[in-house]
């Protein structure tokens, strides 16, 4: 597989090359917030409260939780009953062939 | 002579045959290409139109938007591509030479990689005529740092089309083929189109920050040869029944 | 497999049952309160799928380059997963944010990268259901290509400095509020077990699928 011996070698140099380019970015001092507060710093008016939004997740976790299960019960019924019609259909003496 | 000569020799040997077959495929391409120019101009003209319908999103009260010209680049560049990528292999499932090819007793992997410079080929035709209508008609200044532009453009270009031709060569015998290279397509390349959309505009932002844009440029050759490696891996078994 | 079924459900419906009541009892956060409460699922969520990840990048090219039917089974199950899985990550993450940020979404590079991750195994579904023949091993592709893009997400936090938690939160919660960290511990954990329940309830699935279509192909001959 001597084909993949060059790539990475051209990856070992990029990386390389650029490495400084990249430390001399992030030596940069990291930028205000841009705008977003912390929302427990806004005045008390402007605040949500936390208690539905909590319960709001975790009952988005039962529900996705309990769908999938349901979802994946529904499809097994499907596969077994296709499975007993098609036993049924062949064991009364070998039908059709 | 002695063993280490003999395989070194064979190697060198396996190497040339593997760039001439790429070589010959390419030129294939190139040649049916060349006599019509049917993809070229229809693809080109497809990227002028989505340019124009894009303005009319981003031109407000007749400004573009602050630094619109370089995300509507790539969005045209993408999506000429998938145009592209999607007529390019029409062409081969329409006259079963894809089925040929892989007949040959040549090494798959190089076919793959003659399909995907004929498509680099195609998009950077292509580039070249739409980045200075971006530059002009969205007012960014897209050849201030041409160095910079010419080396997104190119990784930018090479990460999406090997994955687009490893995806639109598997999808060839699917019946739903047109809308899933889209679909399967966009989400893997997200990375390429974010790293070159956030260094054009890095560029074209002022003052440019360039190291901004070297960052994006590094990132985008990594996933580049992550792309190549992952798409020349799974070539072989992909389109093998 | 079949016998460790039971003892495995029982145990995760155990640990779910506790770990509210730990969670609402655990401590709280200094600066947000309440929603913290959240953080212990979400990060969970996330684990589950890193494993879904894992799980079905492998299997993927395991049957890519073997052609094995078991990997192929796992690895459909885990992309299924990862979806599910993805979709709580990404909606109790978008709650949070609601309420810590102040808005419902916001544009920094891990959330774009998690819905990106989500879009490509909802792909993977996609060509799995409506791709025709040999969409099996289309999909395998999706599933590698997927795998290999995790890494960039969760590497991605730390290379672009934004208002998303740095991924150095639990190193420095291991030191201050060592109760918290073995909590989200416990939670992971209890995810962990979940996904791997939900795994081989999936891939039983699968099996009396390729079950019926052996005894199609039988029926026909």
């Amino acid at each position: 597989m001597n084909i993949f011996r060059w790539p990475a070698a051209v990856a070992v140099m990029a990386l390389l090359l650029t490495a400084p380019a990249v430390l001399a970015v992030q030596q940069q001092p990291p930028p205000a917030n841009e705008g977003f507060v912390q929302a427990n710093d806004l005045p008390a008016t402007e605040q949500l409260p936390a208690a539905p939004l909590v319960v709001a997740a975790y009952s988005i976790f039962l529900v996705l939780i309990f769908g999938y299960v349901w979802s994946i019960a529904r499809r097994l019924n499907t596969v077994e009953r296709e499975m007993r019609t098609l036993e049924q259909r062949q064991s009364p003496g070998g039908v059709r062939r | 002579m002695s063993a280490v000569r003999w395989t070194v020799r064979v190697q060198a040997i396996e190497r040339a045959m593997f760039l001439r077959v790429a070589w010959l495929v390419l030129r294939k391409d190139v040649a049916i290409e060349a006599k019509t120019r049917e993809i070229l101009y229809t693809t080109l003209f497809f990227a002028v139109a989505c340019v124009l319908v894009f303005s009319f999103a981003f031109v407000r009260e007749g400004q573009p938007i602050e630094g619109a010209g370089g995300g509507i680049l790539w969005i045209a560049i993408i999506f000429s591509g998938n145009l592209a990528l999607g007529r390019t292999f029409e062409r081969e499932r329409y006259g079963d030479t894809m089925r040929a090819l892989l007949l040959a007793p040549a090494p798959r992997a190089a076919i793959y990689v003659g399909k995907l410079l004929g498509i680099v080929a195609l998009l950077s035709l292509i580039e070249l005529m739409l980045v200075p209508m971006v530059a002009l008609l969205f007012q960014a200044p897209l050849f201030a740092r041409p160095g910079h532009m010419v080396a997104l453009l190119v990784l930018g270009t090479v990460g999406f089309s090997c994955v687009g031709t490893l995806f639109a060569a598997m999808l060839m015998r699917s019946r739903t083929r047109d809308v899933l290279l889209p679909i399967l397509l966009y989400p893997v390349t997200v990375p390429v189109i974010i790293a070159g959309v956030l260094g054009t505009s890095a560029l074209t932002q002022t003052p440019a920050d360039e190291p901004m844009a070297t960052l994006w440029i590094a990132l985008l050759a990594f996933f580049d040869v992550v792309f190549v490696t992952l798409s020349l891996w799974m070539f072989e078994p992909l389109m093998t029944e | 497999m079949r016998k460790l079924l039971t003892p495995l459900v029982v145990l995760t419906a155990a640990m779910f049952a506790y770990a509210p009541i730990a969670i609402l009892n655990g401590p709280a956060e200094s600066t947000m309160l309440l929603i913290s409460k959240i953080f212990y699922f979400h990060f969970s969520t996330w684990m589950a799928l890193t494993a879904g990840l894992i799980v079905c990048g492998v299997c993927s090219a395991i049957f890519l380059f073997k052609g094995n039917a078991t990997a192929d089974r796992f690895a459909f199950a885990a992309a299924e997963l990862v979806t599910v899985f993805g979709a709580f990550g990404l909606a109790s993450g978008s709650i949070w944010g609601r309420k810590a940020w102040g808005v419902w979404w916001q544009w920094d590079a891990r959330l774009p990268m998690a819905l990106t991750l989500e879009l490509i195994f909802l792909g993977y579904l996609i060509v799995r259901k409506y791709g025709g023949p040999g969409s099996d091993k289309l999909a395998a592709a999706m599933g590698i290509f997927g795998a290999a893009t995790g890494p960039f997400i969760y590497k991605s936090v730390d290379w672009w400095r934004t208002i998303h938690p740095q991924t150095s939160v639990m190193t420095t919660l291991s030191i201050k509020a060592p109760e918290m960290w073995r909590l989200v511990w416990f939670c992971t954990g209890a995810f962990l077990l979940l996904f791997v329940v939900l795994l081989l309830v999936r891939v039983h699935l699968e099996e009396r699928r390729a079950e019926l279509d052996r005894l199609y192909l039988e029926a026909e001959a």
